[in-house]
């Protein structure tokens, strides 16, 4: 045993993790560790923003699936992470966050920059640990490492009082993490997985509906096997996109609030759905007792408090999901080649044939222009250039919508947005974190205006580091999903959506030192995109886009699921095949 | 309905706050509440009622067994578990009525922990029929105050 300090200890904890990177913002409380870290090996990329820390840390985590690290100092710094932290806890992104506090003998004396991290940040961490005693802190980072990884992952935070990262103990690092209340579930129950493999084979009508549960556990592999062995359409969700490539036969594409006409379609007449790792959220499900109202549902899902949280099910399977879809898989490759793969083949006929032609009635579809660019345009172009290759990150809006219906998702892992919590200004940091994680691939941070003026001072890391992303602004001048409710909704009374006084991307760009170009018609858009995307250098792309452009189709909140406004396009050919399929 | 769980809790700071912070987001009344040490100093016992369908009951129980500071929680009906809440009632104190007070109190094998001029304070334990019907028996004499523990819950067996 050794006699170190708590800085030397934070230091040594984080590289038996494999720390590479911590994107942080520093301040007094937390200056002894800053002090540490300037001849550490570990890297610090000062943010300049601490949200964009935690973001960066997130887009970091999602990219490598490894676990994010963010760092700010007490007070101002730690409440400046908390938007970062929820959003990291509602997508269950592992991260771990360290915040400065306060010496320990001021805590409660409303002393210079205190706030009480862990009661902010209670909600909406995994778990939080405030370090009282030197001593702790190895055991307080190896759990806090632990705990953010495993079983459902979410964000942890350490909050560490300055007197805490001054003292010295004895170091010992604690090999085994032992924690009683803490005992994740991995694998599915083996009778539970029998009985989905039956109900698979017996269903005349399955869809899969995939989520963040399938990139998390990387189970993609298995999820693509289980599609194909059972010949299985497969809907994702926001998060799932990147789970199944959006190319393949059996793709349904995204479902939900701004899901595939045919997706919801599908989902609304199965007779069996297969959920995994998903939690029926509100904008997935639209009216609860209409989404799959006739289906019998297996969820897998590593949470237990997921299963039955808004939706009853008939197979509950708590687990990994990709370790319960290995299972499962060897599971119907016997029961198939039981069955007999022509007569497989005989069975799913009708159904899949049902839905290539719901996908012919009804595909995302928007009228191109010739006089003004349209967005979905934009994707689809960004989507043929780097086929489907690249690492996008967005952030909120219509244009996160429009990525997720026009991207071509070929892999899992390329696809970061902000999906539960929905925190605009997620883009550019994400994509900076996401850089980091992986150097070998394109990254692109599609943002709205009015959500890059949120983070839009990042611009500055990606200066000083020459970090070669992309940043393509689809701009509106207008908060668009605000405004395109305004228009359905509340009578085209734009209140405060109208972004028409805006900085000029193009010049912030260069005042950082940046590439910056802004595109306004349509014909200069193609040269500009090849040129630019699969640049080494980072440049900032300004497209001025329709400006009162909608998302179709478009779930209103509270409807069913096939109650979806369709695009003026559309309107008559679908109504001609509802009474088709009636 | 009322519902009782019955949870081992590790015996830290933030704990607690962690648990009723379950409850407050959801906006669930917390109808008693007890936490204390156990025969193991790094572990709480808590008992909790609740007003609850079963269905809401499964989900809470889910979430707080999904906390890393629970170590274990359950649901006990009064079959189950020996339930019991110790109740301090002062009582109005009439010079006539002395003897017969006594004797009631002695019913309920309830004990005098304190006399003054006008009042006595009671202190008496049972189950919640118990308690209620103690209430119900001193009502004529006046009450002046009742202060109840919360109930403690331990499994049977
Ligand atoms: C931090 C935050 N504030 C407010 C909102 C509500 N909101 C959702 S979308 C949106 C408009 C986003 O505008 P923009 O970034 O320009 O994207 P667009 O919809 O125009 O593509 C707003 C204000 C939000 N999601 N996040
Ligand atoms: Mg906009």
């Amino acid at each position: 045993m050794k006699r170190m300090k708590g800085t030397e200890i934070f230091v040594e904890c984080l590289r038996r993790e494999g720390v590479e990177v911590i994107f942080g913002h520093p301040g007094g409380a937390i200056l002894p560790i800053y002090d540490r870290l300037y001849d550490a090996e570990i890297r610090h990329i000062l943010m300049r923003h601490e949200q964009a820390a935690a973001h960066a840390a997130d887009g970091y985590a999602r990219a490598s699936g490894r676990v994010g690290v963010a760092m700010a100092t007490s007070g101002p710094g730690a409440t400046n992470l908390v938007t970062g932290i929820a959003s990291a806890f509602m997508d269950s992104v592992p991260m771990v966050v360290f915040t400065g506090q306060v010496p320990s003998t001021l805590i409660g004396t409303d002393a210079f920059q205190e706030a009480d991290v862990v009661g902010i940040t209670r909600p909406c961490t995994k778990h939080n640990y405030l370090v009282l005693r030197t001593e702790d802190l190895a055991r307080t980072i190896r759990e806090a490492f632990y705990l953010a990884r495993t079983g459902r992952p979410g964000p942890v935070l350490v909050d560490l009082p300055k007197d805490i990262q001054l003292s010295e103990c004895e170091f010992e690092y604690p090999e085994q993490v032992h924690l009683r209340g803490y005992r994740p579930v991995l694998d599915g129950d083996r009778e539970a997985i029998r009985r989905a493999a039956v109900a698979i084979l017996e269903a005349e009508r399955p869809v899969i509906y995939a989520g963040g549960g399938v990139i998390a556990s990387d189970g993609a592999e298995e999820l693509r096997r289980l599609a194909e062995i059972g010949r299985i359409p497969v809907a994702t969700t926001l998060m799932g996109l990147g789970g199944f490539p959006t190319e393949h036969p059996l793709s349904l594409g995204m479902l939900g609030m701004h899901g595939s006409w045919y997706a919801n379609t599908a989902i609304s007449r199965c007779d069996l759905l297969i959920a995994l790792g998903v939690r029926f959220d509100d904008r997935v499900t639209g009216k609860l007792s209409e989404f799959a109202p006739t289906a019998r549902k297996i969820h897998v899902d590593i949470d237990p408090a997921e299963i039955n949280k808004n939706v009853r099910v008939d197979i509950p399977i708590v687990g990994d999901v990709r370790r319960v879809l290995s299972v499962l898989n060897a599971e119907m490759e016997g029961l198939v080649s039981t069955h007999g793969t022509a007569a497989w083949v005989r069975k799913r006929q009708q159904w899949l044939a049902q839905i290539a032609e719901w996908k012919r009635t009804y595909p995302f579809r928007y009228e191109y222009d010739e006089r003004v660019i349209k967005p979905q345009w934009v994707i689809e172009e960004i989507a043929r250039i780097t086929q489907g290759e690249a690492i996008l990150t967005t952030d909120v809006g219509q244009h996160q919508m429009w990525a997720a219906q026009y991207y071509r998702f070929k892999h899992p892992r390329t696809w970061i947005t902000s999906g539960g919590l929905g925190a605009m200004g997620f883009g550019l940091p994400a994509a900076i974190g996401a850089w980091f994680a992986r150097r070998d691939r394109p990254v692109i941070a599609i943002c709205g205006d009015g959500s890059f003026q949120m983070t839009m001072q990042e611009l500055a890391v990606v200066a000083e580091h020459r970090i070669p992303v992309k940043v393509v602004i689809l701009n509106n001048f207008f908060l668009g999903m605000v405004r395109q409710w305004q228009q359905i909704f509340y009578n085209g009374r734009y209140a405060a959506s109208d972004l028409r006084v805006s900085p000029d991307y193009a010049k912030i760009a260069e005042a950082y030192g940046l590439r910056g170009h802004t595109v306004r018609r349509p014909e200069e858009l193609v040269g500009l995109l090849e040129q630019t995307l699969l640049a080494s250098e980072p440049v900032i792309l300004d497209v001025q886009v329709a400006a009162e452009e909608n998302v179709y189709p478009m779930v209103p909140p509270g409807a069913a699921i096939t109650e979806m406004i369709l695009g003026p396009l559309e309107t008559t050919a679908v109504a001609d095949s509802k009474e088709s399929i009636a | 309905m009322l519902r009782t769980l019955i949870l081992r809790v590790e015996n830290r700071p933030g704990a607690l706050a962690r648990i009723t912070g379950l409850f407050s987001a959801r906006g669930i009344n917390i109808e008693s509440l007890t936490v204390a040490r156990t025969e193991d100093p790094t572990l709480s016992h808590m008992t909790i009622v609740v007003d609850l369908d079963d269905v809401a009951l499964e989900k809470l129980v889910k979430l707080l067994d999904r906390l890393v500071d629970v170590v274990t929680v359950t649901v006990v009906d009064t079959r189950e578990a020996v339930e019991r809440e110790l109740l301090l009632l002062k009582v109005r104190q009439e010079p006539g009525q002395k003897l017969e007070l006594l004797k009631e109190a002695e019913l309920f094998r309830a004990r005098v922990v304190d006399v003054a001029p006008h009042s006595y304070v009671l202190e008496v334990t049972g189950d919640e029929d118990k308690l209620e019907a103690f209430i119900r028996v001193f009502e004529k004499y006046g009450i002046l105050e009742v202060v109840r523990s919360g109930k403690v819950a331990l499994a049977r067996g």
